[in-house]
């Protein structure tokens, strides 16, 4: 279940942030932010090569209660600890307009594919945000089509 | 009973629900059936009804007449409305609102109404008043209050009709000149069950599912009259009570109607889709948006980019986000550019927005381009999948489908605008490539792309002077072929290749053969004529001089020159060697020293035979053309007549080959296209001599040169003739009998030059064969790199 869904834009301010449960967002707002510096990181770490579809993937696994971070990568030990785990998932379009989606990855274990075809997803929809001839590069999303996208990624990946 | 005095609109609704009740048209409505159902549906308590039936008379006639439904139905609107129930209140009470009949029972009545209604059409059928077709916001209006649904329904009047018909649209006088029709028709169509976005918008979906009657009206643009609760009512979720509310109304009744089961509603609505649809566009509206759109984009099929379409809608002033919302709704295939279809869709939601309709969330389907009918689409919940994207067939043509050759996003994307294909067109790998072929004209034939195979087909003083230099040898600059070397053999060479080449050009199957029977000088010649004859082709700078034209035959198209690339082809390998052993020498067969050695031996006559032997054998291993062989066994055992016999069916070089072998090739260049005609000539006769047509006239320099030999030939075929093979050959040339002993002599230096010749062509051949395949490759590695760099160029 994504539980926190962002567009980031190429100067790295969110087009489009949103996360359920709506509240804490400001903590998925953080979460966001930092996931931003590995993605760069692994951007210039790729090089000339194509953006993958998943460029990212972070093995930021942290419990929700207590709002920690712990930047480790999977560590075993986390999982016991803590009930819930969210794993941040990343990826770059070709116009360095990044996304970011936090899934809750307690219920179930979403495969990398699913994130990939989610991805994909929304990435189509914001190329036809992008469309939009009454979008300006840069704005705030505000389409609709992509909130209820986003929202069908939301609920339905639960 | 009582006179009945009904209003317009009970007239109407009450003569519809007797039909709906009357359902075997018989004028009487039993007891039970509809009746019952109607009036259980009135939610009246039973004794009420009772009551009522006994009022009416039903009970005393056991029947339903028209006039007792009709008081029967007035009784129950009394009851509804807590008036006591009394004959006399049938008209004593003053505007009584419509029976309302509710509950599940409206929907079959509504449905069966509705159909009848549809069938009906219009007021016509009625008996009665036909209200006039109250303005499209009329009929909405009635929505909200419903308690004044009498003068309201009466304005709106075409409700009885049917729910669902609508009616008539006036035609807007401007689409900005529509009032906020409401949504009262989604108030209308609320009751319809439509899974709504919500309750906002449900009320909204349905009625864009073609609701009942007068909310359709909203494609209708008279302007409503003030009704504007409709937005509380829009607000309120469908539900039952408001369906009992609703009959009040026309379009209550309509609403009654249409309330119900999804599938009733859908039938309904399927039915009246067409009528009543809220956001069906009218034809005069549609007109008007074409105009429009014409405006921007003259072509109808074309498309309205993004910026002009945002232009456009920006002046209706509408928000950003409202207008950026239409777009998402009317831009169907995401392609950033507006169909016609699209553009009406748009435009049309503009308009409804501005006229205080709220977007909805989805395309309503009569907005929708599609290819299929909207009746076919029956699709509640407004955007059907299955739509597809070409314009639907009532509207305009389909503007996108033609447009839109591939239906997957990535294509609407590609296609932004027409540019896109344009660009593509204009970038096309044929284009550039051709242009690329058409372009070769290199300034260094060795290291540029030659173009290899054009001959010239026409004699030109360049071709001439090139032979005439080619001759001197002054200018063997002539990368191509390494026969530059033999700068005198050159210029016979090339004569000799030209003619050659030419004469095995024609010899379709077998040009080769005949070519590695040249000798090799002509040969070389040949090749370095053909070659400089295919640069010249392209470029006739060249320092080369160009070959001779090519006979003005048939076979002397390029499909000659083809023909002589095949050959080279095929005895590239061996050609190009001994091309290479002797650059402008003999081709690499041993030929060349064999060549002059049958030639030489040739004079031996008698042992003509057997030098051609000793040489053909010689020549086969090295030679991929056996049949050249054979040919020149052929040769070798019946001279030159048996070359020619079995060459000129094959390959007339024979001639040439003889012609080359008269060391005059230097008057062969010189007179190239002379030579050619008399080779032609020559060849002709010899040819016809061995009872075959020429395939390939003689090159005609060699010809030319040969313009003696022609006269030997003769000769020369005589003296074949005297080896009896060629016994059929003299028979058909009559020249040939003639002085056998004479021209020995003469027919083998005919031979022997023809041999070089031969050999020369044949090297020219393969070296022209060599550069073809250089250049093909070339043009191959470019076309890929064309192909590498294009998808670039499009992203």
């Amino acid at each position: 279940m994504a539980v926190c869904v962002a567009v980031i834009a190429k100067e790295n301010y969110p087009l489009y942030i949103r996360s359920i449960p709506t509240e804490n967002e400001l903590k998925f707002h953080y979460m966001v932010h930092t996931s931003l510096d590995v993605v760069d990181e692994k951007i210039s770490a790729m090089g000339k090569a194509l953006v993958d579809q998943r460029e990212l993937y972070l093995g930021l696994l942290y419990p929700t209660e207590d709002y920690k971070v712990y930047p480790s990568h999977q560590s075993p030990c986390v999982e016991s600890t803590f009930p819930n785990q969210l794993c941040r998932y990343g990826y770059v379009t070709n116009s360095k307009v990044k996304f970011v989606m936090v899934v809750d990855s307690s219920n179930t274990a979403l495969r990398d594919n699913e994130i990939r075809s989610m991805f994909r997803k929304l990435h189509n929809s914001y190329t036809d945000v992008m469309c939009n001839p009454f979008y300006n590069p840069g704005d705030r999303i505000h389409s609709r089509a992509f909130d209820s996208m986003v929202t069908s990624m939301m609920i339905q990946v639960c | 009973m009582e006179g009945l005095t009904l209003s317009d609109a009970e007239q109407k609704y009450y003569s519809d629900l007797f039909s709906y009740c009357d359902i075997e048209s018989t004028k009487k409505v039993a007891a039970n059936g509809r009746v019952l159902e109607l009036f259980r549906a009135a939610q009246l308590p039973n004794d009420v009804v009772l009551q009522i039936m006994e009022l009416c008379g039903a009970t005393r006639l056991g029947y339903f007449g028209r006039s007792q439904f009709y008081i029967a139905l007035k009784l129950v609107a009394v009851a509804q409305s807590g008036f006591p129930l009394r004959v006399e209140s049938i008209n004593t009470v003053k505007d009584l609102p419509l029976p309302r009949f509710v509950a599940s029972k409206n929907e079959q009545e509504s449905r069966h109404a509705a159909s009848y209604s549809s069938d009906s059409e219009n007021q016509g059928s009625y008996s009665g008043v036909i209200p006039p077709p109250p303005g499209r916001g009329q009929v909405k209006k009635g929505s909200v209050s419903h308690d004044t649904v009498q003068p309201r329904t009466s304005a709106d009047q075409q409700e009885p009709a049917s729910p669902v018909v609508s009616p008539q649209q006036s035609p807007p006088t401007s689409p900005h000149t529509w009032r906020k029709h409401s949504r009262h028709p989604s108030g209308g169509n609320s009751e319809r069950p439509l899974a709504g976005p919500g309750p906002f918008w449900s009320p909204f979906g349905e009625a864009q599912s073609g609701s009942s009657a007068g909310d359709a009206v909203w494609s209708g643009h008279s302007p409503p009259p003030p009704q504007e609760t409709w937005v509380s009512f829009a607000d309120t979720p469908p539900t039952s009570t408001l369906l009992t509310m609703h009959p009040a109304s026309v379009q209550d009744q309509t609403t009654v109607r249409t309330v119900a089961s999804a599938t009733a509603a859908n039938e309904i609505r399927r039915q009246s889709s067409s009528y009543d649809d809220p956001w069906k566009i009218t034809d005069e509206q549609r007109q008007y948006y074409v105009n429009q759109f014409k405006t921007i984009q003259p072509d109808l099929n074309g498309f309205i980019p993004g910026s002009a379409a945002k232009e456009f809608f920006t002046k209706s002033k509408l928000p950003i986000l409202e207008l950026s919302h239409i777009w998402e709704l009317s831009d169907f295939d995401k392609d950033g550019a507006l169909t016609l279809d699209e553009f009406c869709a748009a435009f049309h939601l503009v308009v409804a927005r501005k006229n205080g309709y709220d977007l909805p969330e989805k395309l309503p389907e009569s907005l929708m381009p599609k290819l299929i009918d909207l009746e076919d689409s029956a699709d509640v919940g407004d955007q059907p999948g299955e739509v597809g994207y070409s314009g639907s067939p009532a509207e305009a043509p389909p503007s996108k489908s033609p447009s839109m050759p591939s239906l997957n996003q990535t294509w609407p994307e590609l296609n932004q605008s027409s540019e896109w294909e344009t660009f593509s067109e204009r970038s096309s790998s044929s284009q550039t490539l051709t242009q690329f072929d058409s372009n070769i004209a290199p300034a260094d034939p060795d290291t540029a792309i030659v173009h290899p195979v054009p001959i010239r087909m026409t004699p030109s003083k360049i071709h001439m002077q090139e032979m005439e230099l080619k001759r001197t040898g002054s200018d063997h600059t002539n990368p191509t072929s390494p026969l530059l070397v033999k700068t005198s053999d050159l210029s016979e060479e090339s004569k000799i290749n030209s003619s050659v080449k030419f004469a095995s050009g024609n010899t379709v199957a077998d040009g080769y053969s005949s070519s590695d029977s040249f000798t090799s000088d002509p040969e070389q010649i040949g090749n370095n004529v053909t070659h400089q004859r295919s640069h010249s082709g392209t470029s006739p700078d060249n320092t080369a001089p160009p070959p001779p034209p090519p006979r003005p035959q048939p076979s002397h198209s390029r499909s000659s020159s083809l023909d002589m690339n095949r050959t080279f082809a095929v005895t590239t390998g061996q050609q190009q060697a001994g091309v290479v052993a002797h650059p402008p020498a003999v081709p690499p067969r041993p030929q060349p020293s064999q060549a002059p050695g049958p030639v030489v031996h040739r004079p031996v006559d008698a042992d003509g035979l057997i030098t051609h032997t000793s040489t053909s054998p010689q020549q086969i291993p090295e030679q991929p053309n056996f049949a050249d062989f054979s040919q020149f066994e052929v040769f070798a055992a019946s001279n030159v007549n048996e070359e020619q016999d079995d060459e000129a069916e094959k390959h007339p070089e024979v001639l040439p080959v003889e012609k080359a072998s008269d060391p005059a090739s230097s008057l062969r260049v010189a007179k190239t296209d002379s030579k050619i005609e008399e080779k032609t000539a020559a060849s002709v006769p010899a040819n016809v001599s061995k009872g075959t047509t020429p395939l390939a006239p003689p090159p005609k320099p060699v010809r030319r040169r040969l313009k003696s030999e022609d006269e030997l030939r003769p000769e020369v075929d005589e003296h074949t003739q005297k080896t009896g093979v060629l016994a059929a050959v003299l028979a058909s040339q009559p020249s040939i009998p003639r002085s056998v002993g004479k021209d020995k002599k003469a027919i083998q230096a005919s031979i022997r030059r023809n041999k070089e010749t031969n050999t020369v062509l044949a090297r020219l051949n393969s070296e022209l064969q060599q550069q073809l395949k250089d250049v093909l490759e070339e043009r191959i590695s470019l076309e890929v790199q064309l192909e590498q760099l294009r998808p670039f160029s499009h992203l």
